[in-house]
């Protein structure tokens, strides 16, 4: 009956979307009051049905029903409680119904926090979600329903792929599809913008908090993903430019820029169009990657269930969603007037560099994606095209960003003098390579020039980071310089944040050690200035795995550190052998032991891993997500819709 | 279709089993190529993964080939070539650089270029009349104003 | 207004590549060896260690197929009965049994019956890599002058033989 209910109330949202997106937007162009008012209960309610359905398929693995097909597949009696639930969104079906229903909480969001936009502008932007909606929707009920039966009823289920039987399922997904879906937000606001004619600063301010947001949790579920793949899969990898990461990155990038572009349009009105523009080109990069995961055009360790049947049903979606979306762009964005003046030395203009960079970054990592496609679909022969390729560009490409990042805030808007600039860093530049080499040669060893131009980069961007912040306090009198607004200390951390991030890839790419040893009970190995000693394994029983279990205590000079115990597990219902690392982290280092073959006698052979500073690369994630929160969080956008209201109202009627 | 991925799935190992292989290197350097190599070539029979991190059985089979040929002093381009020849560019996770890879090897860089003449352009475009000058009194205001509160904005 | 039409202009192409991307199998790997002679070998054949199979002898003067296949491959077996009826029609097939131990090898012929004019045994897989390849089953197409002509990935179904091999086999064998 739950699962019933469960499409059922599926169904219903399904209906809801489709009343959402026709009135208000017909009302909207049709000047009816009582259409337009219809958007706002309407998005509520879809998004209370689709509550009621994820709850049902929820329900439905708790209670380990397996006449629901999807239950069975992907779910098993012997699972634990914790992963049962998390197993609603571990397969194809439930996923999406979990991104559908985020994108309801989204659209449930926007109507109820839009005091200050007038009633026309609210119910276009519900419209073009509840549109977004009924595509999804419809999606699942034809296509992907998590709801069907399976008849007979089988005794028990297939269990969850163990390589989802962790944490790491519970949170990454949940928080990249809040950031995935949320940037169909700033994209709803940039068509209505455009339906409505009202691309003026007003908007430019309304969409910031929300694209903020947006993208904090993007940020936050990639961050989620990198960690999680470290230490499930990766052999201390933590990115393997991977389709499936490549698709959630691209929405990162170009959500970035768009977050410096939207400060350009809220200050000084400028690059509008080119401000919707990323809009579109930020959620259609989200829906790109939701075709390339699930339609099994690319070969993928992430990728979910590969049907070519589902994958045409997504295209066609982001062709009506994005192509309607572009000719819209087409046919209004040339009337959009941008008189901004400013000079080639300005804010606005490295904002723009910034933009440039970050969209090249972009575009190259969506090149390096389908490139093996676009030969193939040429008869051109097939090759792969993996982290040696994006290393090679992506780090030129992005590496002016690190050192312009923390310049930004610096520079006047309009027009300002270079040499002034460079009076105020110019200092920084012999700090920052001396504390590079500072750094390199006391705790580790005075690598290669990339590393010590990591480093110095590093320091640069978090010392120019804070720079700001320090003139601001010197200004002003005692504490007083403290109260800034949020938006700056959220620039601030998030700039600080890029910077631990960049001293985490460099120096963990370039210091890590590892080894691979037969080692005997009672052997130990040396690595990286630890001693890491074997004593053995041992049997035991999990709930739904058998597994055995090493011991090994690691030593640095005499004294003993940490105790891992790494596992080898033989998970009963798909008969999976799982490796499970043990990891003693830190922020200085990571030591990790990863069990391999039993050999002859006790023996077995291990990998072992020194890995400094791995951890500053997720902590840098944090950080970023931290201050785009912060920046969210800002007064001004809240007060600053009283006076939005004015203009917003006058715009009413457009 | 179905036969495909029933072939592959049996050819896929299962997950997370073989991979630790512990190889006796005479020389460091030699670990050091070993590990470069094998980081750089696909394991063909897996869902996007290198030899390192596979653990399939050919991937298995292909690093002791690696192994096998480096002991025996073949260089790092002869035993790419090995393997290419085999089983064509796909092999490679560094694509090479023929005709049909100029696009994806150059086009980033030319986008950057390109990306670079529009900034130009718009800088021209753009440029600012120099604003009128100050009078006095206005003068003297502005510098009232920015000793009381100082510039705010972010 | 040029300029604004052109994002449109290139997702219109994207979205053509993608459409297109979905009729394509991104997994399956081309072989560089179509068109070269046959990767030359001697084996144990599977039947008699003593005996050799020498490819430069077998796999020439006559067009035949080059079946890499286990008795652990359960595509293998589909592919089987089909394999015994080409056989029957006077095709001539040669196997090579990879990665597998030889009793099991064996057994497996004498379950399902032997289509092969001869089998070579390649317990560690070393020769399989020499063919490039990667799964089982897959077959080659060789041609008289010992030339690879076609590789043929996955369990080879009577509709695989009507479009593409048979009218092959049949095309290489009025070649001199």
């Amino acid at each position: 009956m739950t699962a019933e209910l469960g499409q059922l109330a599926l169904i219903f949202a399904l209906l809801m979307a489709v009343v959402q997106a026709f009135f208000p937007l017909a009302g909207a162009a049709l000047r009816l009051p009582a259409w337009v008012a219809v958007a706002r209960p309407a998005a509520r309610a879809q998004a209370l049905f689709l509550a009621v359905s994820f709850y049902c398929l929820v329900q439905s693995f708790v209670v380990n029903d397996f006449s629901v097909r999807y239950v069975a597949e992907h779910s098993n009696s012997a699972l634990p409680l914790f992963y049962r639930i998390a197993a609603a969104w571990g397969a194809h079906e439930g996923s999406v119904l979990l991104w559908a229903l985020i994108l309801g909480l989204w659209t449930a969001a926007v109507s109820l926090f839009n005091r200050g936009l007038s009633e026309i502008f609210t119910a276009r932007v519900l419209g073009i979600l509840g549109l977004v909606s009924v595509g999804i929707l419809a999606f699942i009920l034809f296509t992907s329903n998590p709801f069907e039966r399976l008849l007979p009823v089988p005794p028990d289920g297939n269990d969850l792929n163990p390589l989802l039987q962790d944490f790491g399922l519970a949170v990454h997904p949940p928080m990249l599809y809040m950031g995935y879906v949320g940037m169909a937000v700033p994209f709803a606001f940039a068509i209505a913008a455009l339906m409505s004619g009202t691309l003026d600063i007003a908007w430019a301010r309304w969409s910031r908090p929300w694209t903020l947001v947006a993208w904090s949790f993007l940020t936050l579920g990639i961050t989620l993903g990198s960690w999680w793949a470290y230490y499930e899969l990766g052999w201390g990898g933590w990115w393997f430019w991977d389709p499936v990461e490549n698709a959630s990155f691209m929405p990162w990038l170009m959500a970035t820029a768009l977050i410096h572009s939207l400060a350009v349009t809220e200050k000084r009105g400028a690059f509008k169009a080119w401000t919707v523009l990323l809009a579109i080109f930020a959620f259609s990069l989200s829906l790109l990657g939701m075709f390339l995961v699930r339609s099994g055009v690319l070969v993928s360790v992430h990728a979910f269930a590969n049907d070519p049947e589902r994958g045409l049903f997504i295209l066609v979606f982001l062709g009506l969603v994005i192509g309607a979306s572009l000719l819209l762009y087409a046919l209004r964005a040339p009337a959009v007037r941008d008189h901004a003046r400013f000079h080639w030395f300005s804010r606005e203009a490295l904002l723009l560099v910034n933009n440039v960079l970050l969209v090249v970054a972009a575009a190259s990592v969506l090149l390096g994606t389908l490139y093996p496609l676009v030969l193939d679909a040429l008869g051109l022969g097939k090759i792969s095209v993996g982290p040696p390729y994006f290393g090679s560009v992506f780090a030129p490409v992005t590496a002016p960003l690190f050192l312009l990042a923390g310049i930004g805030p610096l520079v006047a808007w309009r027009r300002d003098n270079p040499a002034r600039l460079w009076r105020q860093v110019r200092w920084l530049v012999p700090v920052s390579l001396s504390a590079a080499v500072v750094v390199a040669a006391f705790w580790f060893r005075i690598g290669d020039l990339v590393t010590l131009a990591f480093l110095a980069t590093a320091f640069w961007l978090g010392a120019t980071a804070f720079l700001p912040w320090w003139q601001r306090l010197r200004r002003r009198e005692g504490w007083r310089g403290l109260r800034q607004p949020a938006g700056f200390y959220g620039m601030t951390l998030a700039h600080f944040g890029l910077a631990v991030f960049l001293v985490g890839v460099g120096v963990s790419n370039h210091y890590s050690v590892e080894r691979t040893v037969r080692l005997a009970p009672g052997d130990s190995a040396e690595l990286g200035g630890y001693r890491f000693l074997f004593q053995g394994v041992r049997a035991f029983d999990g709930p739904n795995y058998g597994a055995d279990e090493g011991t090994f205590e690691v030593y640095r000079d005499g004294e003993r550190v940490a105790v891992l115990h790494p596992q080898k597990r033989f998970y009963r219902v798909q008969r999976n052998v799982m490796t499970e690392a043990a990891i003693d982290p830190g922020l200085r280092r990571d030591l990790y032991v990863a069990l391999g073959e039993p050999l002859e006698g006790d023996a077995w052979s291990v990998r072992l891993y020194v890995k400094p500073a791995v951890r500053w690369i997720w902590l840098g994630g944090l950080l970023m997500m931290a201050g785009g929160l912060l920046a969210a969080a800002d007064r001004r956008y809240r007060t600053a819709r009283a006076t939005a209201a004015a203009p917003a109202s006058v715009n009413a009627t457009a | 279709m179905k036969r495909l991925m029933l072939l592959l799935a049996l050819t896929l190992a299962l997950p997370a089993s073989a991979g630790i292989e512990v190889r006796q290197f005479p020389n460091p350097e030699l670990e050091t190529r070993y590990q470069h190599l094998i980081e750089q070539l696909r394991c063909l029979v897996c869902q996007n993964q290198s030899l390192a991190d596979s653990n399939a059985d050919l991937a298995e089979d292909l690093r002791d080939e690696v192994y096998t040929m480096l002991l025996a002093g073949r260089s790092d381009t002869e035993i790419v070539d090995f393997l290419v020849q085999r089983y064509g560019d796909f092999v490679l996770y560094k694509p090479p650089v023929k005709k049909t890879t100029w696009l994806l090897w150059f086009g980033p860089f030319a986008a950057l270029g390109l990306g670079g003449i529009l900034l130009w352009r718009i800088g021209r475009k753009r440029r600012p009349e120099p604003p009128p000058p100050l009078s006095d009194a206005e003068r003297r205001r502005l510098e009232k104003l920015l000793q009381d509160h100082g510039s705010d904005d972010a | 207004m040029l300029k604004y039409l052109l994002p449109l202009g290139l997702f219109a192409a994207l979205l053509i590549l993608l459409g297109v991307g979905l009729t394509l199998n991104p997994r399956e790997v081309p072989s560089p060896l179509v068109g070269r002679p046959a990767p030359t070998f001697t084996l144990p054949r599977l039947d008699d260690p003593e005996t050799p199979f020498d490819s430069a002898e077998r796999l020439r003067g006559r067009v035949s197929l080059f079946n890499v296949w286990a008795s652990w491959c359960v595509a293998c077996r589909q592919e089987h009965p089909f394999l015994m009826q080409l056989a029957r029609q006077g095709v001539t097939i040669y196997g090579l049994d990879y990665k597998d131990t030889r009793e099991a090898g064996l057994q497996w012929l004498e379950r399902l019956g032997n289509p092969y004019r001869a089998v070579a045994f390649d317990a560690a897989g070393k020769v399989a890599i020499d063919w490039g390849v990667y799964g089982v089953p897959e077959t080659f197409v060789i041609d008289k002058q010992g030339v690879i002509r076609y590789k043929h990935i996955g369990p080879i179904t009577p509709k695989d033989w009507e479009e593409k091999l048979g009218p092959l086999v049949a095309y290489l064998e009025k070649q001199p």
